[in-house]
């Protein structure tokens, strides 16, 4: 089984490893921090392994590199579940789970065409974060995007 | 209470105490509103920019205004105006907010108002964003009820275009504040969003849907009527189809509740037959006129000025 997981996952030396991804969202997450196949950052990507907490998830590790705050917020509203672990000489140095921010500025389109916001106007998107159910409400026409957010991340 | 606020905006922005505050203060200016002119905001201007058509909003807030004792501005029609050049709307207030004392602004675009607010050195009142908020017009609906019915738990049905209607958005959200049963009446096309029903129920409001007018009618404090707009709709043939689907008239009122009244935002079409218009139970006129001293009362609130 170590063996099997050796050849999925190698360790990295010094990076990012982004566990816990609710199993599908890594294409998402990658997405997210540009990473789009012409870049030279080395990257694993594992989808669907077995998870004790989640059932399946997918795990994302970046070399030499680490997460900023705003692609962490970002991938906090497609996988609340995620972690971060940051890794310096094969050791965890810091490891914390994602946390969603109460509001978000600039990083969602609104859905409706409508909106101030999707005009020439100077004004950057912002939207209220909800929970239970979990959903963002536009700040300015209180349009509610619950499913699929991944699609309208700026 | 002592209540003042800055802006405008949403009716969501508003506790029933702040309502109420606004309905008391506008019962306080009725009589200066229906005549006589005041020195309340006296060498005070009110720039009036309505970037969609407008008669009640825009004249009523003109009329308040000069009742006050002070000055209006008007954008007038945007062809006249550096809105035809390509200015944005930011700048424009940028502009204008350096010219008045405060800003009315009737924007096609949902959430215009609260972005208004963030390049305004002066007070904001939304005038209707697209088919967002039109807080305005709700405070004078509430006034209506409130002096022409009873705002206290009333059962009040709102009929035609909920789906499109800036208006239903707003009053139905003030509505639940007053625990009012509320029933919408609508074709399946034009139904209230299910965003707001949901919203309206996790606020513990008690709302009903239906397709059928007459159902209602009979159990009824206030009829609510609206227009089907036009313009809304961005497939002309969508509106045919239901341009007349709700129309009432004098007949249907036969055995409905003695004291039950007819609303209505006006313009109307045809949804209200020309001949209930006498009746005890129309009384849109006069929800009409009540938009001048509940502008009167917005005005003195957010313009910081004591009546």
């Amino acid at each position: 089984m170590n063996t099997q997981r050796e050849l999925r996952v190698r360790p990295i030396v010094s990076g990012t490893v982004i566990d816990h991804i609710v199993a599908g969202q890594a294409i998402n997450v990658l997405r997210i921090l540009g990473i789009t196949g012409v870049s030279d950052a080395v990257v694993s990507m594992i989808m669907n392994v077995p998870s004790n907490t989640l059932g399946h998830k997918d795990i994302v590790k970046i070399e030499n590199r680490e997460l900023k705050e705003k692609e962490v917020d970002k991938i906090s509203l497609i996988s609340p579940s995620t972690s971060i672990n940051i890794i310096r000489d094969y050791e965890v140095v810091d490891k914390y789970n994602v946390e969603m921010p109460s509001t978000v500025e600039g990083m969602v389109k609104c859905t409706n065409p409508n909106c101030i916001s999707n005009t020439n106007e100077p004004v950057t998107s912002k939207f209220i974060v909800e929970s239970d159910p979990f959903r963002l409400r536009c700040l300015y026409c209180e349009h509610v995007i619950s499913e699929q957010i991944a699609q309208y991340l700026l | 209470m002592e209540f003042h606020r800055n802006h405008i905006i949403s009716m969501k922005d508003f506790t029933r105490d702040e309502i109420d505050y606004i309905l008391d203060r506008a019962g306080k200016l009725e009589s200066l509103a229906r005549s006589g002119r005041s020195d309340i905001l006296s060498g005070k201007i009110l720039a009036l920019l309505f970037y969609e058509p407008s008669t009640r909003t825009r004249m009523s807030f003109e009329t308040a205004m000069l009742r006050l004792g002070g000055n209006v501005l008007n954008l007038g029609s945007k062809d006249a105006s550096s809105v035809i050049k390509g200015e944005t709307l930011a700048d424009t207030i940028r502009v204008i907010s350096t010219y008045s004392d405060a800003i009315v602004l009737r924007h096609t675009s949902e959430g215009a108002a609260q972005m208004a607010m963030e390049y305004s050195s002066v007070p904001i009142i939304n005038g209707g964003d697209g088919a967002g908020h039109h807080p305005t017009q709700t405070l004078l609906d509430l006034y209506t009820i409130k002096r022409e019915s009873s705002l206290e738990h009333p059962d009040v049905a709102i009929v035609g275009d909920l789906k499109y209607g800036r208006t239903v958005h707003s009053l139905t959200y003030a509505l639940s504040l007053y625990g009012a049963n509320i029933t919408f009446v609508s074709p399946q096309q034009l139904k209230m969003p299910d965003q707001i029903i949901g919203d309206l129920k996790a606020r513990g409001a008690h709302v009903n849907e239906t397709e059928n007018l007459d159902q209602v009618l009979n159990n009824i404090d206030v009829l609510y009527m609206t227009r089907i707009q036009k313009e809304r709709f961005p497939d002309p043939t969508e509106y045919n189809k239901v341009a007349n689907a709700y129309k009432i008239t004098n007949k249907q009122l036969a055995h409905v509740r003695q004291n039950m009244i007819i609303m209505h935002p006006l313009p109307r079409i045809n949804e209200i037959d020309s001949s209930i218009d006498n009746t005890a139970h129309a009384r849109y006129f006069q929800q009409s006129f009540y938009g001048v001293p509940i502008r009167m009362a917005l005005l003195t609130i957010v313009m910081g000025a004591d009546i």
